[in-house]
């Protein structure tokens, strides 16, 4: 009588279509993130039912923290060394080409112009302990003004988002407007975000 | 697959000529798939998928002569300051007098602002005879659910927004105010569907309203 034999499965599995949805899962993930360009100041934007997105090119965002400092950032790399450039025309400095490049690198920043260099000079690592003041949009020097005039200047399509938090005062969000009225911007955008409260009839 | 059975990785058979190795070809893929979903598990954590949303704000061009302005009928608005600790003082002008009413004091809760507008808007349209009750986010809802066509959508909210007998809202923060309030009462205006608003300055007169209106009932 013969025995029967079982046969000796291998108890390796083979991973190859494991691995290759892996990595395709990894490819969608590493495509689709978009890392947070580090921000000198946390901001915690007020909630809203708004849908509208925001866009993502040709935007010029004004952040103003909880104590009442305004930052400013502009998207694109070629607009921001073109707008240095301008501004540096504007108040009468030169910036070096190391600098200018810098800049274009750097996201958001609030320092009155007399400081950028230092700040721009600061290397990466180290920005995050530079004493940012906010840009001045008092009217007795608005800088502010400067920074989204020559804005406009250089990109004409650019739209202009405020990006505040919860609990600024009221008054430095009027001076912001009020300095955005005052170059003529009257349609712009509060970053806000969504909130799953139901809306009723 | 293109796999060789290698027999348990080689070694010499038993009693034969020292063959060549046989080695196998295959890899162990375990380590490999452990750092793939490693990597995605980072990436997916580090994704944030929801994109900061925003409001869209249309301010008055700053240099409007008087002959621009529009005028409105007194009792068509209400105007709302917003003061501090998160409270909002309302009051309506008298038609007949021109004088402001009684102030009152609310706050953001449901039964707070909101039923305030929601009710004047739909006392004002009613005796308007104009019952346009639609609603702005009910309207894009139903055109997320394909109940109603885009266009009719775009049509009903245009609609909304210019209807005359509408309520004007006018609404003046305190410089005791938050940025959240101002978001918080413009996201009102969204969900009570109302079309026509505007910020305006606050008057040294309002700040003393305020005041007073606070001081009679501190709660």
């Amino acid at each position: 009588m013969s025995k029967v034999k079982v046969p000796r499965k291998s108890t390796t599995v083979d991973m190859t279509a494991m691995t290759d949805v892996a990595f395709l899962l990894l490819t969608f993930f590493m495509l689709a993130t978009q890392f947070k360009p580090d921000e000198p100041v946390t901001v915690n934007a007020p909630s809203s039912v708004a849908e509208v997105p925001l866009p993502e090119t040709d935007i010029m965002t004004i952040t103003i923290s909880d104590d009442g400092r305004v930052f400013f950032a502009m998207e694109g790399q070629q607009y921001k060394a073109e707008l240095i450039q301008k501004m540096c025309a504007l108040k009468g400095v030169t910036f070096t080409p190391e600098e200018v490049k810098n800049f274009s690198l750097m996201s958001s920043f609030g320092v009155p112009f007399g400081e950028l260099r230092a700040l721009v000079n600061t290397r990466v690592e180290e920005r995050a302990k530079f004493q940012q003041k906010g840009i001045p949009c008092d009217s007795s020097n608005n800088e502010l003004a400067d920074w989204i005039w020559q804005s406009r200047l250089t990109n004409n399509l650019v739209r202009v988002a405020i990006k505040g938090d919860q609990n600024t005062n009221f008054p430095v969000v009027k001076q912001v407007i009020a300095t955005l009225q005052d170059k003529k911007v009257n349609r712009f955008n509060f970053i806000t975000n969504m909130t799953t409260e139901s809306v009723e009839k | 697959m293109a796999e060789i059975e290698g027999g348990g990785g080689g070694g010499h058979k038993k009693g034969g000529k020292p063959k060549s190795k046989k080695m196998s070809t295959r890899v162990d893929f375990t380590p490999m798939v452990d750092l793939g979903f490693l990597l995605i598990t980072f990436f997916m954590l580090t994704t944030s998928m929801n994109k900061p949303k925003t409001m869209e704000i249309n301010m008055p061009v700053k240099e409007v002569t008087e002959e621009e302005k529009q005028k409105v009928k007194a009792s068509q608005a209400i105007t709302l300051l917003l003061a501090e600790n998160d409270k909002i003082v309302y009051y309506f002008i008298n038609d007949v007098t021109g004088d402001p009413e009684t102030p009152v004091i609310t706050d953001f809760s449901n039964g707070g602002i909101r039923s305030t507008l929601l009710n004047k808007n739909r006392e004002l349209l009613n005796k308007a005879n104009n019952n346009n009750y639609d609603s702005i986010p009910i309207l894009k809802e139903m055109f997320k659910n394909n109940q109603i066509p885009e266009d009719e959508m775009k049509k009903r909210i245009a609609g909304i927004k210019a209807n005359k007998d509408a309520l004007i809202v006018v609404i003046k923060a305190d410089d005791k105010a938050k940025y959240k309030n101002l978001v918080d009462i413009l996201d009102e205006m969204l969900i009570t569907n109302i079309g026509r608003y505007a910020i305006v300055d606050i008057t040294p007169v309002e700040q003393e309203l305020i005041k007073t209106a606070m001081a009679i009932n501190p709660n």
